[in-house]
């Protein structure tokens, strides 16, 4: 057999999952709609955000919590809407609280209302804090490999470079430094925000991600769904193609049929 | 009675009310929640025995849909 590289699961904080397909839960129609997507997704870690409770409107409301079996799915909750270190910690031990002890959380410390740019400087520092603090944390960060190192130095147990701004669908804006951040990495590397379609994440798994974090682009398609389908195929397909190597590129034809034997 | 600021609005309640009361009394009792008062968390075990005071500051969260 030729040397392909071990197509191990993908393991963080010492769980091991079979899909490398992590999915929000914001933006669906309704809760049926989150449900059909996620499974459909065959995504085993789900993020959810921490939000007040609306005090005396709709108390019947079906609760998130209930509709995400905890034995299915590993949660992530996100500090998705932090602006400060302050924000970012003090969401994380809520999101604790709120799940008997849970370590797991996915820290984003943004810095730009337009572009939601993670703020790296806020980001080291809150990470630092969390980590001391005995959380696992899976830290969304831009694509600067430098900043991608010193958050695994710290102790993050997964790094996530954007692709391209959260929600913009833009696709792998610069796929030279997520390579370079994965050539560097000794934690798992996941493309986090910025994927529009199914090829996009078959191009982020093909460069050697461990994985893809995405909502907007399965909530926003027309039908969330089918892509949710289409995202698990692509990124099977991309890591596939990652582990099989792919062809040299060639300027000219090669052809694949023999010469040899020709009648004409 | 009492003035605290509950997730960012003034309400009244009574003295020494508990957490669980102020619970009780919003329908929350049952639901899958944490709680705030003055950025320290308050474990839902200590829920029985935490009263509020004068002007403190509730917050009261949950899981809702998110992503990035």
């Amino acid at each position: 057999m030729p040397d392909t590289p071990p197509n191990k699961p993908l393991e963080i904080a010492g769980k091991t999952y079979n899909s490398r397909l992590l999915v929000g839960t914001g933006k669906y129609k309704d809760n049926e709609e989150t449900q059909l997507a996620l499974e459909a997704s065959g995504a085993e870690i789900i993020t959810i955000a921490i939000r007040r409770t609306n005090i005396g409107q709709n108390p019947d409301e079906p609760n998130l919590l209930d509709i995400l079996p905890s034995d299915r799915y590993t949660l992530l909750p996100n500090t998705a809407g932090c602006y400060t270190v302050d924000d970012a910690v003090r969401t994380c031990r809520l999101a604790r609280e709120l799940l008997d002890g849970h370590k797991l959380v996915k820290l984003e410390v943004l810095g730009d209302e337009k572009t939601l740019f993670p703020d790296a400087i806020q980001t080291l520092k809150a990470a630092q804090i969390l980590v001391d603090d005995g959380f696992d944390v899976m830290v969304y960060t831009n694509d600067d490999p430098l900043i991608a190192k010193e958050l695994e130095r710290i102790g993050c147990v997964a790094v996530m470079p954007l692709a391209a701004p959260i929600g913009s669908g833009l696709g792998i804006r610069n796929p030279y430094n997520i390579l370079t951040i994965i050539e560097n990495a000794e934690v798992p590397i996941l493309v986090d925000a910025g994927v529009g379609t199914a090829s996009d994440a078959a191009i982020a798994m093909e460069l050697g991600c461990d994985g893809i974090l995405m909502n907007t682009a399965i909530a926003a398609a027309q039908n969330p769904v089918l892509m949710a389908s289409a995202m698990k195929k692509a990124i099977e397909g991309g890591r596939e193609a990652y582990l099989a190597g792919r062809m040299p590129k060639k300027r000219f034809a090669s052809a694949s049929s023999p010469i040899e034997g020709t009648f004409f | 009675m009492i003035t605290i600021v509950l997730n960012g609005s003034d309400k009244q309640v009574k003295n020494n009310i508990s957490v669980s009361q102020l619970l009780e009394e919003l329908d929350l009792s049952e639901k899958r929640l944490a709680v705030e008062i003055n950025q320290q968390i308050v474990p839902r075990s200590s829920f029985s025995d935490h009263t509020l005071n004068e002007k403190d500051n509730v917050e009261i969260v949950q899981a809702i849909g998110g992503g990035q």
